[in-house]
């Protein structure tokens, strides 16, 4: 089973920089116990493009899709056999990147 | 009622659970399985009387319920192939060692109240697959539409199975706060029978105070070397013995001091007093209490008391000290407040209950402490202001008449 788990981060109260470390520490363990698949930073939502080609024309529109307080800083997918194996990991995650984590099945 | 419909009440309050667990493991599907128990129920309710009840009750539900499982799955299989994936019979752990606490239906009890569920679904999932109360059932019981019910137990049965919340016995490390999850669940069912929140409900609703218990009791014959769950269940007893007594002819709630204390089940106070009793002696042996002992201790505190006047406040004072350091709400700071009152006088507790007016302003307890209070030390006009915030807040009926009639005294 797979999981997206999402790292968000609050524009105005946002987690520390210093985490470095810390999480690639913790994407060692993700790989040494078989639950690491992905795994990436994301650059500021500023940096977002949005592409609308449902029309007639193709549409291109600068920043991200939907302007929010919090956003997504960043994306891991893992495998883990079930919720609780995936809660578990993602409250390690969470203290690992000073950041709220979402965790969603995939399909 | 007949025979055989006692016989089936009876049957279903002692079986549905373990119906629903037992086929919720072998097909690896809550929706399945609370539809084929239901079915073999329903099967039951047509056939026992004429073929009488079957001298093993619970092997012919879950058998039937087994048949009515497969006949769905199979019909499923023929309409959708794509769903037939979801279906297939899925055993999560099947070498996993057998404790003494494994039951399939604690297994139910733990996947209903797993924390990824919003609190509301964990109790209507709760109520619906452990206690076998049916959608209009739990819908009415929390003044909820049904199909807004409907909807919010199929929503979590939905992220459970696409979420994969595992059907299993949480890790040894995981199960005291998962316990107390559990406990959190059945605490809310109780107490919405006991102080029903709404205006227009009766104001104890014995049917949702008799279901925690049972749902309660079962988790107890569970996890028997719990001391949680022995101090929730005893909490629940003594606090359940004195729901005769709560209630005036009028429709009034009566307060702790003016019930009479004959009307009170010595039956459940015996019962809640024994399991005291046995949390008091793991105590002796250096298990700290949580929060549901100390509660049951002073419940026990007041129950052991023949009059209002025999209370022994220092012991309850004590017990809420310790409670206090466990549990640092204001809530039980208030409770505590009036255990001062009647050892140190209302003067001094009022002080104390002025202290957390930033935290409880709100709250029709913290007005009504503060307007008996006030009463006590002849300070009659702000205690009709006091009296008069506190039925406004205040939502359960027979409170807002109680309150009515104590600031009605007032001279």
């Amino acid at each position: 089973m797979q999981y997206l788990v999402s790292v968000i981060d609050d524009k105005s109260d946002p987690g520390s920089t210093d985490r470095g470390p810390a999480i690639s520490a913790f994407n060692e363990r993700l790989v040494a116990g078989g639950y690491w698949v992905f795994a990436g930073g994301l650059a500021d939502t500023s940096a977002a493009t949005v592409v609308d080609n449902r029309g007639e024309d193709v549409v291109f529109s600068d920043g991200p899709f939907v302007e929010s307080k919090e956003y997504l800083a960043g994306v891991w997918v893992w495998e883990a056999p079930d919720l609780d194996v995936a809660l578990a990991l993602a409250t390690e995650a969470s203290k690992a990147c000073d950041r709220k984590i979402e965790v969603r099945p995939f399909q | 009622m007949s025979d055989v419909d006692e016989a089936i009440t009876r049957v279903h309050h002692e079986e549905w659970a373990r119906v629903v667990a037992a086929l919720t493991r072998r097909f690896g599907d809550l929706d399945i399985a609370e539809e084929a128990a239901a079915e073999a129920f329903a099967t039951a309710v047509e056939r026992w009387p004429a073929d009488g009840v079957p001298p093993n009750p619970g092997a012919w539900l879950t058998t039937t319920a087994n048949r009515k499982a497969i006949d769905r799955i199979r019909r499923e299989d023929k309409r959708d192939d794509k769903h037939k994936e979801a279906l297939v019979v899925r055993d999560d752990d099947p070498h996993e060692p057998l404790g003494a606490i494994d039951d399939d239906r604690l297994r139910l009890v733990f996947t209903c109240c797993h924390p990824a569920l919003a609190v509301e679904a964990r109790v209507a999932l709760t109520l619906r697959m452990v206690g076998g109360l049916t959608m209009p059932e739990i819908a009415r019981a929390f003044l909820v539409a049904e199909s807004a019910m409907g909807q919010r137990i199929t929503r979590a049965k939905a992220k459970i199975k696409v979420a994969r919340i595992p059907y299993r016995m949480p890790s040894a490390e995981d199960l005291p706060a998962r316990v107390t999850g559990v406990l959190a669940v059945l605490f809310l069912v109780f107490n919405e029978g006991y102080l029903a929140t709404g205006p227009d409900t009766d104001p104890v609703r014995h049917d949702l105070t008799s279901e925690a218990i049972r749902l309660t009791r079962l988790i107890r014959e569970l996890l028997p070397e719990d001391g949680e769950v022995a101090g929730l269940l005893a909490l629940m007893l003594l606090t359940e013995a004195r729901r005769t007594a709560r209630v005036s002819a009028t429709g009034e709630l009566v307060a702790l001091d003016e019930q009479d204390r004959g009307a009170w089940d010595a039956t459940l106070i015996a019962e809640g007093h024994g399991l005291v009793r046995e949390r008091l002696v793991a105590a002796a042996g250096g298990v700290a209490p949580g929060r549901y002992q100390i509660l049951a201790a002073i419940n026990a505190v007041h129950t052991s008391a023949r009059d209002i006047r025999d209370t022994d406040w220092s012991q309850v004072l004590a017990l809420y000290d310790q409670l206090v350091r466990l549990d640092p709400s204001p809530i039980v700071a208030l409770n505590r407040a009036i255990a001062v009152a009647e050892l140190d006088g209302p003067q001094v507790a009022l002080a104390v209950v002025d202290r957390l007016k930033p935290r409880l302003a709100d709250y029709h307890a913290y007005h009504a402490t503060r307007a008996d209070l006030l009463r006590r030390l002849g300070r009659g006009d702000e205690a009709r202001a006091a009296y008069d915030r506190a039925v406004d807040l205040a939502g359960n009926t027979a409170e807002t008449a109680s309150l009515v009639r104590r600031r009605d005294r007032l001279r």
